[in-house]
């Protein structure tokens, strides 16, 4: 056997692909300001967080949906689909205790413990299952440190104020087409609050599942870190496997104070579709976005990506405080017909300030990868750098892998670097690892973990397992 | 023992060994000399399965088992080995790490017991020094930004740690300088002495001071044109290869 015959391709079933059996309250397809007031009433969510969306709605009524990104996909017909969907439940949970046994039993098969003191005990969880958050975790022990996570329902009544100034400040909702959708009908995502001189004492996590069919996804999560405080924060996200393409449109905003440091990363698994004729998967178009707003502070973006049909993201930084810096580690996979055209943009406005872009687009199978990137240093931006580096790796004589690396630079005193290289798995490194006695999917998987090693360093460590594994799984099959 | 019986293999459709049969038994060195493109590497990929080698016929077999119906990585954990004489170098994989998987691959096909981190440590740590090698060594990624004699060397590390019947080196000497060629020959003699067979593709009579033949082969166009002890070697150096055919 041997890379010649790539053709054969993987059978490996999407190991998250089940579906919950579970009673599920939704409010009918289609999309009207009907749609987006009963939302917000099931929220009970106070007068302005509807002024938000309704303002939002008629805006994006306005909008046409962006054809400039490399990816391929019939009409989305917005009509078609459910804006909320919640598992039943009685009322609001007092504790874990309350969580429906059959929610828990789901997330513990996809490996999250909705228990504390469990596997990953130092991290903090929030589940969100279709439009609700089930489940948060080690809420109480981290309020004693005066952070907050819960679920951003939870924060608009709570901590109206906090919500009110920031949420829409990153990402307004004129952004974008998919930015625009979110905020009308955003259902759930998480809330992230430290205060001053805070380091939050453990990981924060949020778990996106989607199980509900016809039914959208549209989270938001806003993340605040205010002076010299600091958090790191992680996503992961699986749906099951349906026919139909189902769309993720959520949208990500951090607000990081003068010395805050915010680290985001993101392990993205949702269903790809069906491996051999590219029917079902998730649309997964979100906005992601970070301000640097304060001096001094610090935003980075760790991502690995290796579902969906279809992604369509550029986690940004706008980096207005003086000497503040943003980073983009990516690892992008795509594999049979999947497609992905994502990258990252980078505003430098304030004094001195920096960005670094590490990017790994692996594509094999038939499928589209596409690394797009902005670097754009304002003229106030005196003495910043930036430094890119792009690299592609084929797998495969029927993949396609493009970089589209755009860079605008206004003033005379900053620096740039820039790197990019394209690689194929040669036959000879696979058969250098066979000729030690190692097999040809374990060669495969050596030799692309190798290719992505800058990347993954970057993950907390309690992830950076599960991404090597799952990328073992993805590339299962590829070759021979 | 390990024999290789009427051999036969095209790249690109084109024939390029033309029947080759060689007997090795334990404990003896064969080296192969020949002009350059008389085949001597395209016989080294046909033993390790490489996939640019189209449908060879043939046998090649350890003890009365053939191997040229498996895997490549199933050729080498029963017991192939070969120094590559152009190795690759696979970025962002620990050469520590990478020599461990192989290792425990090896290990599982055995159905022996998997080696943890610690206790693969001093067994390389014991071969690195037979090499004279430093430790950080191990802490670079495979092959990648190694000189060309580093390569070579860690070739030689990797046979060290995998110890396996079959050794073939393809021009190993070549790009090595004097005390690395005298390391490399010591580490080959070990293996001489443990019983291992020993197939050398060699362009030099000097590598031949440091391992004794017990054979010499000459390869011409595809085919063993002439075998002989080692004194075949210094006839060759001598009258060079057209000198020796007529
Ligand atoms: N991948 C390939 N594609 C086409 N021809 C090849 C390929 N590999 C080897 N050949 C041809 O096969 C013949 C034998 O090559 P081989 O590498 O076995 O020679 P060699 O005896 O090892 O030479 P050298 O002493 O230069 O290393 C040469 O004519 C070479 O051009
Ligand atoms: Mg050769």
């Amino acid at each position: 056997m041997s890379l010649k015959e790539f053709e054969a391709i993987a059978n490996k079933e999407y190991e998250y692909g089940f579906k919950t059996d579970i009673k599920t309250e939704l409010i009918e397809k289609g999309l009207n300001e009907d749609v987006i007031r009963l939302i917000s009433e099931k929220n009970k969510e106070p007068e302005f967080v509807l002024e938000f969306r309704l303002k939002a709605y008629r805006h994006w009524l306005k909008m046409e949906e962006p054809e400039w990104p490399l990816v391929d996909y019939p009409k989305i017909d917005y009509q078609d689909i459910h804006y909320y969907a919640a598992p039943e439940k009685k009322e609001k949970l007092k504790s874990m205790d309350d969580v429906d046994p059959e929610l828990k039993r789901t997330f513990e098969k996809l490996g999250i413990p909705l228990q504390e003191q469990k596997k990953l005990a130092n991290v903090a969880v929030d589940a969100i299952f279709d439009s609700v958050s089930v489940a948060t975790t080690y809420k109480d022990k981290l309020l004693k440190h005066g952070v907050v996570f819960c679920p951003l329902s939870e924060a608009v009544e709570k901590y109206p104020d906090l919500v009110k100034k920031y949420m829409g400040s990153v990402v307004p909702h004129t952004d974008n087409f998919f930015a625009a959708l979110n905020a009308a009908v955003f259902t759930e995502g998480s809330f992230v609050y430290v205060p001053k001189d805070t380091v939050c004492p453990m990981e924060l996590s949020t778990y996106f599942r989607i199980n509900a069919e016809d039914t959208g996804q549209f989270e938001r999560t806003l993340i605040i870190c205010e002076e010299n405080a600091s958090v790191s924060y992680l996503e992961g996200c699986t749906a099951p496997m349906f026919d139909k393409n189902q769309l993720h449109a959520a949208v990500v905003e951090l607000v990081a104070l003068d010395n805050a440091d915010i680290k985001y990363s993101t392990v993205q698994n949702w269903y790809a579709g069906d491996p051999k004729t590219g029917k079902g998967g998730i649309y997964n178009f979100v906005t992601k976005r970070g301000k640097c707003l304060g001096k001094k502070s610090k935003i980075s973006w760790t991502q690995i990506e290796t579902g969906s049909a279809i992604t369509w993201k550029y986690p940004s930084c706008i980096l207005m405080g003086d000497d503040s810096i943003g980073e983009f580690y990516s690892v992008a996979l795509t594999n049979h017909h999947q497609q992905a055209d994502t990258g990252t943009k980078m505003i430098h406005i304030g004094k001195r300030t920096k960005s670094t872009i590490i990017s790994k687009g692996i594509s094999a199978g038939k499928s589209k990868n596409t690394y797009r990137g902005l670097v754009q240093i304002n003229k106030s931006a005196k003495g910043s750098e930036n430094f890119t580096q792009c690299d592609s790796m084929l797998i495969g004589p029927n993949c396609t892998a493009n970089t589209f690396p755009y860079i605008d630079v206004r003033n005379a005193s900053s620096t740039l670097g820039h790197e990019a290289a394209t690689v194929k798995v040669s036959e000879e490194q696979i058969l250098y690892c066979q000729q030690r006695g190692i097999s040809l999917d374990d060669a495969l998987t050596t030799i692309v973990n190798g290719f992505c090693s800058d990347v993954f360093k970057e993950l907390p460590t309690e992830f950076a397992v599960e991404a090597t594994q799952l990328l073992s799984l993805k590339l299962e099959n590829t070759v021979g | 023992m390990f024999t290789i019986k009427d051999v036969k293999a095209s790249i690109d459709e084109k024939e390029i060994l033309k029947g080759i049969s060689l007997e090795l038994k334990p404990g003896e060195v064969h080296a192969i000399m020949g002009p350059n493109g008389s085949g001597k590497s395209t016989l080294a990929k046909v033993i390790v399965g490489h996939p640019d080698v189209e449908d060879p016929e043939g046998e090649i077999c350890i003890d009365d088992k053939n191997i040229l119906d498996l895997e490549p990585d199933e050729r080498a954990n029963e017991g192939v080995f070969l120094a590559f004489q152009y190795p690759v170098d696979i970025p962002g994989v620990n050469n520590a790490e990478f020599l461990r998987m192989a290792y425990n691959a090896k290990q599982k096909y055995h159905g022996k017991e998997e080696i943890d981190p610690f206790d693969f440590n001093e067994l390389v740590k014991d071969k690195l020094k037979v090499l004279k090698m430093k430790e950080r060594f191990l802490e670079r990624p495979v092959n990648h930004g190694f000189s060309g004699g580093e390569k070579k060397r860690n070739e030689i590390l990797q046979l060290l740690v995998l110890d396996p019947k079959v050794v073939i080196l393809d021009e190993t000497d070549s790009g090595l300088d004097i005390d690395s060629l005298k390391q490399v020959s010591e580490a080959v003699n070990y293996f001489k002495s443990q019983d291992k067979i020993i197939l050398l593709i060699t362009h030099y009579q000097r590598l031949l001071n440091y391992i004794v033949p017990d054979y010499v082969h000459i390869m011409n166009d595809g085919k063993v044109s002439k075998t002989g002890d080692k004194s075949l070697a210094l006839t060759l150096e001598e009258k060079g290869y057209e000198g020796i055919e007529s």
